[in-house]
């Protein structure tokens, strides 16, 4: 599989009265054709501003790709004209937003909403794009599509809505879809269904998906690839195995520690103390240290570097480095790693 | 549609029914009569004249004879103004006031428009800041000022157009630009922040995340989520435009119907106050209902239909 998106070293910061906000702080990760790759992280961790930064679609002009390149297809897209990148979104890279309920336009009928696009891209004619509109919303399971299309946002439902934004970022057989927590706003019953929906349509397309989520087990569901964030940076990246069986970042082992399930008897639910450090002033060492019951002396002083667990499993913390204590995950994580293990094997055993 | 249009006809009469009513006692409740400046007038001859226009009558009864004309379409008689009918009188001084009025409207609003979209595309730069300085320029300072250096520059020093007085199209010129620059100021103000808040709102990140150029995001997703507000503040604006400004009308010498309005009131020529304010009040309501039509048509979540409650 060949590298579609190739993000080196890219930091994102923002201009506040206060001084600079370094929302990303140098991360480094690809995605290959027709792959699908999560980002996690708590909010603020800089997973929404790494893909505003690869539309080119941060506020301006508070904040700015300070370095770094990201590379489609080979080609630096940071150094793309503003001309350029229109052509890009859309066509080559598009995204599914958060929130369905505004982030359609309210006086637009939702058919010329979807069209545009492929009026734009496809250089279809009016009749044609109306054609493929109806088919689009087909595809992504709206009923009465001719009656819908001539419809306002206002006429949808919130799954509905969220059916019609999908519908959108997929009218031109984008190479990259982004889907900035998709499901988030829904309630569960819908997440699922959009969720199976964004599967189906990636096998039907082949198109490559990065997937913005808080939400560990919506992960589980869809992702071949994990990359955890923390306070701008990846602190793990693996394979979904890698990182739901054998966890190394002690952060990661307090997201996999906090999620919610049905068959444990624990009375509480754990947290991760603490919260997020201000990035307008970055701790030494590593950000996650103060949070972190873990933490070495060292990690209060240097940064630690990204080790290397296995040939697709990487994550920065001292923990792996041969002079540390052997530290296991924490009881209630290693009792989760353990459930997600059967879970797969049950699938299996099905199939 | 038609059944909401309807309906608002039906409550628009009942409306004008309160205006009359009201404006009648509380025009009776004035000090002074319609002959009080008629000194030459002899006791018996004011008894003849009060006796011919009904004034002699108690007021009740002067009212409902007044309603019934009012029903039948008749505005009664001018006191003054050599007893013209005052139907005439508002055919003959209203067109002047609604030709300036609607014009400065037009004008004033689309100019309005124009520069609040500068000002929001150039947010932050020498352009905005022009721009917001014109707009309160433009609401701060009386339109008499801009009146009378338009015409000393534009018509005495330069000669473009009339002075003053009513005639040719050009003598409509210069009020205008002095009647159109509160609106626009006004429409300027307003399109500037409305638009600056639409671009931050998610449907527009989702137009530029599908590759919509620039131009496309301003006028195709933006003007109009943003015009819904500007509709709110121009019907009342349309309607004090189109009634006559007494003293734009006073300054150009146009024969309009606000300096009719003001001296009818000071000799109490009551036909007259009566005809002129039901007038206003018609246009009010009828501008009323056209912004809530507007409305529906700007913004499809405002529907409008017949049983609506």
């Amino acid at each position: 599989m060949s590298k579609l998106l190739e993000v080196k070293d890219l930091r994102v910061s923002f201009k506040t009265y206060s001084g600079e906000v370094q929302a990303v702080r140098g991360i480094d990760f690809d995605l290959k054709k027709g792959e699908t790759l999560a980002i996690v992280g708590e909010s603020g961790s800089g997973k929404s501003v790494t893909t505003k930064a690869i539309t080119k679609l941060l506020p301006e002009p508070q904040g700015y790709i300070k370095t770094g390149e990201i590379l489609f297809e080979g080609q630096d897209i940071t150094k793309y004209s503003n001309k350029q990148m229109q052509k890009l979104r859309g066509r080559d890279i598009s995204t599914v937003f958060q929130d369905p309920m505004t982030s359609l336009n309210p006086t637009m009928k939702v058919g010329k909403q979807i069209a545009e696009g492929l009026i734009k891209h496809r250089k279809m004619s009016k009749a044609q794009a109306r054609e493929k509109t109806i088919e689009l919303l087909e595809l992504v399971g709206i009923p009465q599509a001719e009656k819908r299309l001539n419809q306002f946002p206002h006429q949808f439902s919130g799954g509905m809505r969220q059916r019609a934004v999908v519908a959108i970022a997929l009218a031109c057989n984008p190479k990259i879809l982004i889907a900035d927590e998709p499901t988030t706003a829904l309630d569960v019953t819908i997440q699922a269904q959009i969720l199976e929906l964004m599967k189906d349509i990636q096998r039907e397309m082949d198109s490559a998906i990065i997937f913005i989520t808080h939400d560990l087990g919506v992960v589980a569901n869809v992702a071949d690839r994990v990359a955890v964030m923390y306070a701008g940076k990846i602190v793990e990246v693996g394979t979904a195995d890698d990182i739901f069986y054998n966890p190394k970042h002690p952060y990661t082992w307090g997201l996999l520690g906090s999620m919610p399930t049905l068959d444990s008897d624990e009375e509480e639910l754990f947290a991760i103390p603490g919260s997020p450090p201000d990035m307008l002033n970055p701790p030494e060492g590593d950000a996650f240290a103060p949070r972190n019951r873990f933490a070495l002396e060292i990690d209060t002083q240097m940064e630690p570097p990204m080790f290397q667990v296995s040939d697709t499993h990487y994550a920065a913390t001292w923990l792996l480095h041969e002079y540390a204590p052997k530290i296991e995950p924490p009881e209630s994580v290693q009792r989760r790693m353990q459930g997600f293990a059967s879970m797969d094997d049950g699938k299996d055993g099905e199939a | 549609m038609l059944r909401y249009i309807l309906r608002r006809i039906f409550y628009m009469i009942i409306t004008l029914f309160i205006i009359a009513t009201v404006t009648f006692f509380l025009m009776k409740l004035l000090p002074g009569s319609p002959l009080s400046a008629e000194n030459k007038l002899s006791e018996s001859q004011r008894e003849v004249v009060l006796e011919k226009y009904g004034l002699n009558d108690p007021i009740p009864v002067q009212y409902v004879n007044y309603m019934t004309g009012l029903v039948r379409g008749d505005l009664g008689i001018s006191f003054h103004f050599d007893n013209t009918p005052v139907t005439d009188i508002l055919i003959n001084r209203m067109p002047p006031s609604m030709v300036l009025g609607g014009q400065a409207l037009i004008f004033g609003t689309i100019a309005g428009i124009l520069f609040g979209l500068i000002a929001a595309i150039y947010h932050n730069g020498w352009l905005d800041y022009t721009s917001t300085v014109i707009a309160v320029l433009g609401t701060s300072i009386p339109s008499f000022v801009f009146a009378g250096l338009l015409q000393w520059y534009l018509a005495n020093e330069w000669g473009l157009f009339p002075v003053a007085l009513w005639g040719t199209y050009a003598h409509t010129v210069l009020p205008t630009i002095a009647l159109a620059i509160f609106p626009m100021a006004t429409a300027a103000r307003f399109t500037r922040t409305e638009m600056l808040e639409v671009l931050g709102s998610d449907y527009i990140t989702t137009a530029r995340a599908k590759g919509v150029t620039e131009s496309g995001i301003i006028f195709k997703h933006g003007l109009r989520n943003s015009l819904i507000p500007l509709v709110t503040v121009m019907g009342p604006m349309a309607v004090s435009l189109m009634t006559g400004t007494l003293v734009i009308e006073k300054i150009f010498a146009v024969p309009g119907i606000g300096e009719q309005f003001v001296s009818s009131i000071e000799v109490l020529d009551y036909p007259t106050i009566m005809g002129t304010t039901l007038l206003f009040s018609v246009l009010f309501i009828v501008i009323l209902l056209v912004i809530d039509i507007l409305y529906g048509l700007i913004d499809p979540r405002i529907r409008l239909t017949g049983g609506g409650r």
